[in-house]
């Protein structure tokens, strides 16, 4: 007889592996939103990822635009990707960026057509896609396989007590089974960036880490302004945390005891051929974060959270857990695990890992997470500067 | 099953404890959660779970300790069972991050 494998995914052309089977229309910009909400009305099971950027940005902050989206399409998670631009360059950009993985893409730009005529012709080949995609069936997948992410939000000081560490203890295992992990949030390790650099494999690593954390608190800093409320946010204050160092090693709690194996930029995906945890440079909002982790080809993401964030992302299922016995209860149905039992000592944190890579192989195995049964598919991208 | 901590502390010699519930003034026993050390503390103020309260008297001026480390400081004298926030503690890496 054979035995169930414990974990299963997708495999995509270019060997990259998912846990959910999307296809997606994606809007290269605001403008093109309509047309891509229109195809995915017309062939239900698609997915239409909205967004509120990509005209008239420039230089850096025009790379990571184009980074995000293509990193989008290129996700596990994804099968196929229809992509829908206002003018044939950029959106033929990013189908091309896509295309490279060997997945199906196709891109239709809306002006000398306009929308009806473009929804028209990209509802065919979405359907096509669709169709086609519903035939990929599950094979057996391992952690070195599956990406996964890590992001807080709406902490509090049961964060640090208890999501955090409980997430700890699943990144720790992902890393030893050979599977990769992101973290981020660079302006949420301020008071504990030491404990970072310290784990950075080599110096190369310690150096572009500090580096990339020194850049990031000089914009912020030369602001002057007071940031309590923003960070630590209104919630986080209402949870009892009072400032950003305290909030800091909560957040770091959760990272687990490997060690830092690279620093990514935004939305940069990792080498395949180096596993391990790896820092990103991200906004610590959580929508942002998630989709920039998203797009460097996170399939599963770990969501700690103490006063209850309800956050999802369209194409990354986002687990969230928490160790706040009143958010468990008053947000039930936002919470994918419970750990309050943790800070009542009913079971120790080697147990609370135990039921959090249940949930995680549940929800890799095909278990729709509370933000996806919710609906939750927050696509924010992250803009560097003022667009031209 | 034994009794629930009222507080926990990351770390023994930590300067602030974390309400494990809602928590009213009077004597409280707690837990630190790394070396598992009973503790005691008496609490001057009612305060909500998750929030802080002193283990011991800081001066204005003096780190505030949490998880072993500097997470603070105290912007006004902070007597020992004292509720610990944005009122009576701040930041010391963002100067201008303040009530």
């Amino acid at each position: 007889m054979g035995s169930k494998p414990r974990l299963t995914g997708y495999r995509r052309p270019d060997g990259t592996m998912g846990i959910r089977n999307h296809v997606i229309i994606l809007p290269v910009d605001d403008l093109s939103n309509a047309a891509a909400e229109a195809v995915a009305k017309v062939v239900p099971g698609t997915l239409a990822l909205p967004h509120s950027y990509g005209r008239l940005q420039f230089g850096e902050d025009l790379e990571l635009t184009f980074r995000t989206l293509i990193g989008t399409g290129l996700n596990g998670n994804v099968a196929a990707v229809v992509v829908i631009g206002i003018e044939p360059k950029w959106t033929e950009r990013v189908a091309a960026g896509i295309a490279k993985s060997g997945k199906p893409v196709a891109s239709f730009s809306i002006e000398g057509k306009g929308d009806l005529q473009v929804i028209a012709d990209a509802a065919r080949t979405a359907q096509i896609f669709l169709q086609d995609a519903s035939e990929i069936t599950r094979e057996p997948a391992t952690e070195g396989d599956l990406i996964m992410s890590i992001k807080c939000g709406e902490s509090d000081t049961t964060s640090g007590l208890g999501s955090c560490p409980t997430t700890s203890e699943a990144v720790d295992r992902w890393v030893a089974a050979g599977g990769t992990v992101f973290f981020g949030e660079t302006s949420e390790l301020t008071g504990g960036e030491h404990l970072i650099a310290d784990r950075c494999i080599d110096d190369a690593c310690r150096n572009l880490f500090q580096k990339t954390y020194d850049n990031y608190i000089k914009v912020i800093e030369s602001t002057g302004a007071n940031l309590l409320g923003s960070q630590p946010t209104q919630g986080n204050i209402a949870g009892g945390l009072t400032t950003i160092e305290e909030k800091a090693l909560g957040n770091i709690a959760k990272t687990g005891s490997v060690p830092v194996v690279g620093v990514l930029a935004p939305a940069e995906a990792p080498p395949r051929n180096k596993q391990g945890l790896y820092f990103m440079d991200t906004s610590s909002a959580a929508a942002e974060c998630v989709t920039l982790m998203a797009a460097a080809g996170a399939v599963i993401h770990l969501f700690p959270t103490g006063q209850g964030n309800v956050i999802g992302n369209p194409i990354e299922p986002v687990l969230k857990l928490t160790a706040n016995k009143k958010t468990a209860a008053s947000m039930k149905e936002h919470i994918d695990l419970d750990v309050s039992g943790l800070l009542r000592q009913e079971y120790n944190l080697t147990k609370a890992g135990d039921m959090m890579m249940e949930v995680i192989e549940r929800t890799v195995n095909g278990r729709l997470c509370a933000a996806e049964a919710l609906g939750h598919r927050e696509y924010t991208f992250t803009k560097l500067y003022i667009s031209a | 099953m034994a009794k629930v901590p009222d507080f926990l502390l990351h770390h023994d010699g930590d300067s602030v404890a974390v309400a494990n519930d809602d928590l009213q003034p009077g004597t409280l026993e707690g837990l630190s959660v790394k070396e598992q050390t009973k503790h005691t503390a008496v609490l001057n103020h009612a305060i909500p779970l998750g929030h802080k309260f002193a283990l011991k008297d800081h001066a204005e001026g003096e780190a505030i300790i949490k998880y072993g480390i500097k997470v603070g400081i105290a912007s006004q004298p902070i007597k020992k069972g004292d509720y610990v926030h944005t009122h009576n503690m701040r930041s010391y890496r963002w100067e201008a991050s303040r009530a």
